[in-house]
């Protein structure tokens, strides 16, 4: 038994030497590594992505500059995405040279080494082109830069106009006057629901936390802080826990057949979601075209203004990249030239991060609400108003802790249940981060 | 397991007249220098260092580590991997959730293994009665489910639960009859053992009704003439001669429902009811590619793995002695 133990520990020390060298080489050649090719021998960089048509935009990338060449692999979207570059980071090779990360993705890469600062190779004029709330997720509140921000989802509260309309409904600023209507629409049909509460969308939850003043995270000095518990988490938990044990709205996930039918039929009566939910009605519910209207979200005090996050990506250079400078010139160009963004809006459907160069493109307004011309207009002051956010390094376990408690807390259908799970997500979030070896205030 | 034990009881019983004459002639050959054996033994020796010694092996020491971190864990060479002991089994025997799936993975194969195997069992004898029409077709059909991978029978399944979208919903609510709501808290584990029955029957079914095609029909014959009915010629005759396969389908059926994995997992986005520490294996799942923790989930793992051999084991003690006695004598 003591023999294999030590076995254990000697490989464990030839597995930390082996990761600690296999560091230690590629930031040399991150640094030293500054050629950006020619023509006649381009570099050649690879970039995972999966925003929709982005293919397009590296094409257009390719056909102007053949000192670089990028080559676009299109992944899965989100979790399967982190994990394959993590487990490319592990093995020490087969990690792209460019990735994009989710915002509350980028501390638990950063902290895994996948991803680099790119800060020296990043102009003042390129982040003077993002707001404070979007660039703080990518330098984590510290001098560095971790990636160039791609698209933002500031949130919205969508609404079916015609069947307000026929209710005689107005569209609610507060969110008591929210709870009101949900109250009026499932009163005049018991089928219907102004929404629902998803135990399977923990950004969505995060997001609206983050309008009502809510980090769920925090640094100082060498140690973390969660604060998911919070004031502010409370008062959003316990008004969803109210509206659910009422009933007056779903208590269904959302993204599953069921509420795509809902969308579809007219039973999903509103949605609380971002700015690229046209792309989501158009694809489950083509036929609603033009019946949809959206509007700011529902504040907590009549005439305050804010909002939070739900979803958005920044693209990030990799620790395995030997090509830094030819990726960050990329990088630069596909999320703040006028070209990339614009291509962006008309063939992805994104919302850019950078609204100086894509303001053209945004005034042609979205095809699926074309009732209302004016969406990106719309959308660009909700987008002022997003509210800062700190996300920590075990976002991860954060948001797996959400599906789990919340959808527990659904199912029981009790206000007291939606507070517990908060404090429950909480102390779960605490104990990994102790685990881990994290300092924890 | 089971095959060393079979050679050990049969080996000497086939030629019993060769063993004493043996020591002789190897212990001359041992001499000789004789490489060819090994030469011929090692592909199978390399492969299965390789692909499973190899694995197994490297899980075991991923188990007994952890990875820990210095400051806020940013930056190039803030986590290491240290040695953790026993750590991470300590953790996984005291995590409620953990035990709590265990739990249910236990009531999930008392529901499951027994009604699989009656189940496969009345449609082997009744595709095996003589009275049996379109018996090829039948067959065909029960088996059929077999052949669809978990995933798209979980999908498939997960469209007829949910109300809005279930056919079945329709039928009941043109009837006026009340229509439960198959994946809540209560009944989703019912829910879940339905998937894995409609798809693990007719595999069951194929490996009984195989072996009562394998029953010698002049034993019918017999009975018939003393005046047996159906029943009685499938409780007296069938049954016992077919159990050594009842006892593997139940043993298949036993692992197979402590690996529980793809039905749950694929129906979890669908309803509230299921968590992600559902069932062991979704813990390791969980752990491993959402937590990012693969020495918590080497350790599950080992666990797991540990559980369903020492299981299967026991099973097969137990009923061996029982099922197998008479033969052996």
């Amino acid at each position: 038994m003591r023999r294999t133990i030590r076995a254990a520990v000697g490989a464990g020390v030839l597995a930390a030497a082996l990761v600690m060298t296999g560091c230690s080489s590629s930031g040399s050649s991150n640094s030293n590594d500054g050629s950006l090719g020619t023509a006649d021998k381009p570099v050649k960089l690879t970039f995972w992505g999966w925003a929709p048509n982005m293919d397009k935009v590296v094409d257009t990338w390719n056909s102007t500059h053949k000192n670089i060449q990028v080559t676009y692999v299109k992944t899965d979207a989100g979790d399967p995405a982190v994990t394959k570059l993590l487990t490319a980071i592990k093995a020490g090779s087969g990690a792209p040279d460019l990735m994009q990360a989710e915002y509350q993705k980028i501390p638990t890469l950063v902290s895994a080494d996948a991803i680099i600062d790119i800060k020296k190779d990043v102009s003042a004029e390129t982040t003077s082109k993002f707001s404070d709330g979007v660039l703080s997720s990518v330098t984590l509140g510290s001098d560095a830069l971790y990636g160039i921000p791609q698209d933002s989802g500031p949130m919205m509260f969508y609404y079916r106009a015609d069947v307000f309309k026929k209710l005689g409904l107005s569209v609610p600023t507060t969110w008591a006057e929210y709870a009101d209507v949900a109250k009026k629409v499932h009163e005049a049909d018991p089928k219907n629901y102004l929404g629902t509460f998803s135990s399977a969308d923990a950004g969505e939850f995060a997001g609206l936390t983050q309008q009502a003043g809510a980090s769920w995270w925090g640094s100082d000095g060498d140690s973390w802080s969660v604060d998911i518990d919070s004031a502010s988490t409370k008062k959003v938990a316990s008004f969803w826990g109210g509206l659910v044990e009422d009933g007056v709205i779903d208590n269904q996930p959302q993204y599953t057949p069921e509420w795509n039918k809902g969308l579809a039929a007219g039973t999903q009566v509103g949605w609380v979601s971002a700015v690229w939910a046209p792309g989501v009605l158009a694809g489950n519910a083509p036929k609603t075209a033009g019946k949809w209207k959206m509007a700011p979200l529902p504040q907590w005090t009549a005439g305050e203004q804010a909002t939070g996050n739900w979803g958005g990506s920044a693209v990030a250079v990799t620790s395995q990249s030997k090509n830094v400078k030819a990726a960050v010139q990329f990088n630069t160009w596909l999320n703040t030239s006028k070209t990339a963004v614009s291509q962006m809006v008309t063939d992805g459907g994104l919302y850019p991060a950078d609204t100086v160069d894509s303001k053209a493109a945004l005034a042609t307004g979205n095809g699926f609400f074309k009732n209302q011309p004016d969406f990106y207009t719309q959308a660009a002051k909700i987008a002022e108003t997003v509210k800062p956010f700190t996300y920590g390094p075990n976002v991860n376990v954060a948001y797996s802790a959400f599906n789990d408690q919340f959808g527990k807390a659904a199912q029981a259908k009790s206000q007291q249940a939606f507070l517990d799970a908060a404090a429950q997500m909480q102390k779960i979030t605490v104990a990994d981060l102790k685990n881990s070896g994290f300092t924890v205030k | 397991m089971t095959t060393t034990v079979d050679v050990d009881q049969t080996a000497p019983g086939r030629d019993p007249a060769a063993k004493p004459s043996a020591p002789a002639p190897r212990a001359a050959r041992r001499h000789r220098l004789n490489f060819t054996p090994y030469a011929m033994l090692a592909p199978a020796t390399i492969l299965f260092l390789i692909f499973m010694a190899a694995p197994i092996v490297y899980t075991l020491i991923l188990s007994l580590q952890k990875t820990e971190v210095q400051g806020l864990g940013l930056g190039s060479g803030a986590r290491k991997t240290v040695f953790a002991g026993f750590s991470n089994y300590a953790a996984a025997f005291s995590d409620s959730d953990f035990l709590a799936s265990a739990g249910r993975v236990g009531l999930y194969g008392l529901i499951l293994v027994p009604a699989m195997l009656v189940l496969a069992l009345v449609f082997a004898l009744l595709l095996d009665s003589k009275r049996t029409r379109l018996a090829g077709f039948s067959r065909v059909v029960i088996f059929l489910p077999y052949a669809v991978p978990a995933v798209i029978s979980s999908l498939l399944w997960g469209f007829l639960y949910l109300p809005s979208v279930s056919p079945f919903v329709d039928l009941t609510t043109a009837l006026n009859l009340p229509s439960p709501d198959v994946l809540s808290q209560g009944s989703v584990i019912f829910a879940i053992a339905n998937i894995a029955l409609w798809g693990g029957v007719g595999f069951n079914m194929v490996v009984m009704y195989t072996a009562l095609k394998a029953i010698p029909t002049d034993l019918y014959e017999a009975a018939r003439l003393d005046g047996a009915s159906e029943i009685r010629v499938a409780l007296a005759i069938k049954i016992p001669i077919i159990l050594p396969s009842l006892i593997m389908t139940a043993i298949f059926s036993l692992i197979a429902t402590l690996q529980v994995f793809a039905e749950p997992t694929t129906l979890k986005p669908l309803t509230n009811s299921i968590s992600s520490t559902y069932t062991p294996l979704m813990k390791v799942y969980r752990d491993a590619f959402i937590r990012n923790d693969v020495n918590s989930a080497s350790a599950t793992s080992i666990i797991i793995a540990v559980t369903i051999f020492a299981l299967s084991f026991a099973f097969l003690r137990v009923v061996q002695r029982r099922a197998f006695q008479e033969e052996n004598s």
